[in-house]
């Protein structure tokens, strides 16, 4: 019961399901910019930043960092569910959990919002 | 009807549930270690994000943010901190897609190729990781 508040979906399927959707969309993303930058060997600020700022790319970049706090909500809560228990760790586990579940909700959320902050901050002229 | 009574007992007795492996005296098959690595791989990438943003941050802030990240390759404790990121992210990337294999269907009918599968994960791993060290020590 503690443990299923703190899951994202709230569903054990439903958690299992993001967790897949979300590694594809991460694992295009990573191929698409490992190609851009093998491809592109003598980048400059300026085409690095035209690319990013374009909005089919920033929409790319938005759905994976959102994909990335989803994958890690699930990753953390599952290793946080299975090792920071009663029997492992003793009486205190279920307030210790709590704690650090709030504190890597709080990080991934940090993180979405500065990505967002980046994405729609670039200037192609410097 | 549901009493009161279901509702306290069952919880109670999940609670007292014996434990009956200990796992740290038994000795483990390779996919064990390839999962157990994957969760490592994956707490550690949960701060590799932080790395990762900020140099996408630095990258494109300005013209001279971006040449401060290729300079920055050039220093020893930023080289081995984009190492680590870049190599937990391989390898988790690596044997996520073993899993996703395994999701369709694909190895996941006997132990034996569950075994295979995971060498073979170990395998491209490593390779994996030796691009990424050739490209941030040697190139």
């Amino acid at each position: 019961m503690v443990t299923t508040v703190t899951s994202l979906g709230r569903s054990g399927l439903s958690d299992w399901l993001i967790q897949r959707v979300s590694a594809f969309v991460m694992t295009a993303y990573l191929i698409f910019i490992v190609g851009y930058l093998v491809m592109n060997p003598e980048l400059t600020y300026a085409q690095w930043a035209q690319l990013n700022q374009a909005l089919p790319m920033r929409m790319f970049s938005l759905l994976t960092i959102l994909s990335i706090a989803a994958h890690a909500w699930i990753g953390m809560w599952c290793v946080l569910t299975d090792y920071v228990t009663v029997r492992l760790v003793g009486p205190k586990a279920t307030a210790i959990r709590i704690v650090f579940q709030l504190g890597m909700i709080a990080i991934t959320l940090l993180y979405v919002i500065w990505a967002i902050d980046i994405l729609w901050g670039i200037q192609v002229n410097g | 009807m549901y009493s009161d009574n279901h509702i306290k007992v069952l919880p109670a007795v999940d609670n007292k549930r014996p434990v009956n492996l200990d796992i740290g005296s038994i000795s483990l098959p390779i996919t064990s270690y390839v999962s157990i690595l994957h969760r490592v791989s994956g707490v550690i990438l949960f701060f590799a994000v932080a790395v990762f943003l900020w140099l996408f941050d630095a990258s494109l802030s300005s013209p001279e943010g971006f040449e401060s990240v290729k300079a920055m390759f050039a220093n020893p404790v930023c080289q081995v901190i984009v190492w680590g990121s870049l190599a937990a992210l391989a390898y988790h990337v690596v044997a996520g897609v073993r899993h996703l294999i395994m999701d369709f269907g694909v190895g996941e009918d006997s132990f034996e190729s569950g075994r295979n599968s995971a060498r073979l994960a170990l395998g491209v791993a490593i390779v994996a990781i030796a691009l990424v060290t050739g490209w941030i020590f040697l190139w």
